[in-house]
């Protein structure tokens, strides 16, 4: 069994809704990646999505954006990317990771050796924003001989045909888009969420994450209801930016800005 | 596979050619670019569209567009005939128009109100400020800051057309950024918005319909080039962007096994400087904006910062299937310097009176290279993609000149 799947298995029981972290890695300074991380998890997360920055982030707005340039200038890439998971494994065996990016850094690896480093690394998923289903012939095969999951985006435009044909497709938990947009764009309509989500789970037994658009407790909250995970990204990634010149102090910050939704979310689920 | 497939087999029903193409956007597009397949499918044939996109190509447009001989510059070179196939005397002074007249009657018949473009040079950004005017629909264009400057003439051009020109100041704030942020925009409004590509770059279907649209200008040059000469020409070359003015005079001419061609990319500072937007000459296969191409991109897969003298050519990918006809041997991919395409403006100008862009003066400087080496009694038709006119800054500068 995945990391990621008897994360979810154990959430389910508990009767708990999982809280996904959002980070670029290597923003604002390689160094303090993993140490963010590690307060991550300490603070509540659950799952830990890591970005890969690339020069081009088509689907990010301004905010992962700018996250991107800062860790590009300071020279991480996919490589370096790995290397930070596998330190990260040294203290944390159970934490699943996700890395998230974009199609070129990984193509530029070739899907067979990126698979071969990014298992021993302890990378558990790969969601890549620009790779959809039509285009990962090539690649799932691949990823699933390594044990990595694949996670897909589903989005308001998506059919309910396609929805069908992306859960085939899935493994790990398929992640929501909750606005037509780019990261950190919109706020949440949670009532339309919940009607996608609905049909979305008459075609998928797999865990459904829910993301874009989640800046606070109460948005935070609000989703727990009716999904399986909340993702929470440019909200940290806002903070980071705010912060590059203290690095020092940023695991604390984003532990505790996390830690508020976690809260939030803990208080909805003992309501359920 | 045999010669005469390549003109109808590319792409695949996936929009593949070979490894390069395909559809690789993020899920929110997916159904966008899917509907604008199926309504292009349903009306690349309909007889209607046909007629109305062939009147507005006739009268609005001004084609067909003339094969000029030049004569004094084929005496100079003393070697094949060179005719230019004048693109530069379209309205609004560029091929570019050609791609989006065809667009904007679909975004018609799709239903769309607002119109998205990315450009680079300004042409593009114009052809559709234009196109949108005439059809009363919102028009936003996303500009690289950097083109914005070098370009400001274009930039008012757009204004006046009652288009909002959005400087993108993000990554290398050219054309590349320019399409992100177009990118970007078409995902918030996917519902009542059509973006109008202008290279054959991009998801499937855009490389094919672009094409298409372009294809043109290389179904003239057949005919008129036969009037002319009576046989078809040995060689064609155009410059490389995206490559749609390149593809739009070559997709006619694949299956003629003897007729060369040349694709001339933005060689900038010279190959072996770096500083260049050559990637079908010096870059290698990735993802980029939609399409697997050749790219200009490091050894992490990040996409490196182009240099040319032409907006029109700063850009670090290439429609897909210029990639493909590179690999399969069909087209020649070259570059000429930044330094050796101001001199042909400059030859054509005074040679021809006509003053090319700078993007055509790549193709022109090609010309000077390959002409001398063949006969009299062979052709090459030079693809004059655009005019100079909104050039001219960039070149008086070059000159110490300000106005």
């Amino acid at each position: 069994m995945s990391r990621l799947q008897s994360r979810f298995e154990q959430l389910k029981k508990d009767n708990k809704t999982a809280l996904i972290s959002y980070i670029t890695a290597g923003d604002p300074e390689p160094w303090v990646t993993v140490p963010m991380l590690h307060a991550l998890v300490e603070a509540g997360a659950d799952v830990l999505e890591l970005g890969v920055p690339f020069s081009d982030p088509m689907a990010d707005g301004p905010v992962i954006q700018k996250a991107c340039e800062r860790a590009l200038k300071n020279k991480t890439n996919i490589h370096t990317v790995l290397e930070m998971v596998a330190s990260f494994r040294e203290k944390d065996t159970t934490t699943p990771i996700v890395l998230m990016g974009y199609a070129n850094p990984i193509e530029s690896m070739g899907y067979q050796n990126f698979a071969e480093q990014a298992q021993p690394a302890g990378v558990d998923g790969v969601l890549t924003v620009d790779l959809p289903p039509e285009e990962s012939d090539n690649f799932l095969p691949i990823l699933k001989a390594h044990n990595i999951d694949t996670i897909y985006l589903v989005a308001p435009t998506t059919t309910d045909e396609r929805m069908a044909m992306i859960a085939q497709h899935a493994s790990g938990f398929i992640y929501y888009v909750s606005i037509k947009g780019v990261t950190g764009s919109a706020e949440i309509d949670v009532s339309a969420v919940a009607e996608k989500l609905a049909i979305l789970r008459d075609k998928t037994d797999l865990p459904i994450g829910v993301g874009f658009g989640i800046r606070d407790g109460a948005s935070a909250a609000k989703v727990s209801e009716i999904a399986d995970a909340v993702v929470v990204g440019s909200t940290l990634v806002r903070c980071i930016e705010e912060n590059t010149d203290n690095a020092e102090v940023l695991p604390e910050l984003v532990s505790e800005l996390l830690f508020d939704m976690k809260r939030a979310i803990t208080a909805r689920d003992e309501q359920k | 596979m045999s010669e005469t497939t390549h003109n109808t087999a590319m792409p695949d029903e996936r929009g593949h050619f070979g490894q390069h193409g395909g559809r690789f956007v993020g899920e929110t597009l997916m159904e966008a670019i899917y509907a604008l397949e199926t309504a292009y499918k349903q009306y690349k044939n309909d007889p209607e569209f046909q007629a109305e996109l062939d009147k507005d190509l006739a009268d609005f447009v001004g084609r067909p567009s003339p094969l000029y001989l030049a004569e004094n510059w084929t005496k100079q070179l003393a070697g094949a005939q060179i005719y230019l196939k004048r693109e530069d005397l379209n309205h609004t002074g560029a091929h570019k128009v050609n791609n989006t007249i065809g667009q904007i009657l679909l975004a018609k018949r799709m239903g769309k109100k607002r119109i998205i473009a990315e450009t680079g040079a300004g042409q593009h950004g114009v052809a559709t400020a234009t196109v949108a005017a005439r059809l009363g629909l919102e028009c936003v264009v996303y500009m690289g800051a950097v083109d914005v400057e070098r370009q400001a003439q274009n930039v008012y051009r757009m204004k006046l057309l009652g288009a909002t020109v959005i400087p993108v100041e993000s990554g290398s704030r050219t054309l590349k950024d320019a399409l992100n942020e177009a990118l970007r925009d078409w995902v918030t409004n996917v519902d009542n918005t059509f973006y109008i590509i202008g290279t054959v770059a991009g998801p499937h279907p855009y490389p094919e319909m672009v094409r298409d649209f372009q294809t043109i200008i290389g179904r003239e040059a057949r005919q008129q080039i036969l009037t002319a000469t009576g046989k078809l020409p040995d060689a064609l070359i155009a410059c490389i962007g995206g490559g749609s003015n390149a593809i739009g005079l070559f997709h006619p001419f694949i299956g003629d096994g003897g007729v060369a061609m040349y694709g001339v990319e933005g060689g900038g500072h010279g190959i072996e400087s770096g500083e260049h937007a050559a990637p079908l000459c010096a870059g290698t296969p990735g993802v980029l904006h939609g399409n697997r191409t050749y790219l200009m991109q490091d050894e992490n897969g990040e996409i490196i910062e182009t240099h040319s003298i032409s907006a029109g050519l700063d850009y670090p990918g290439v429609g897909p299937e210029h990639a493909w006809l590179k690999d399969i041997g069909r087209a020649n991919y070259v570059s000429v310097t930044d330094d050796e395409a101001l001199a042909a403006f400059h030859e054509l100008t005074r040679g021809e009176g006509i003053i090319p862009a700078l993007e055509s003066s790549h193709a022109l400087a090609y010309a000077k290279k390959l002409a001398p080496t063949m006969t009299a009694d062979q052709s090459i038709i030079v693809n004059l993609s655009g005019r100079g006119d909104k050039d001219i800054h960039t070149v008086a500068a070059i000159a110490g000149i300000e106005f």
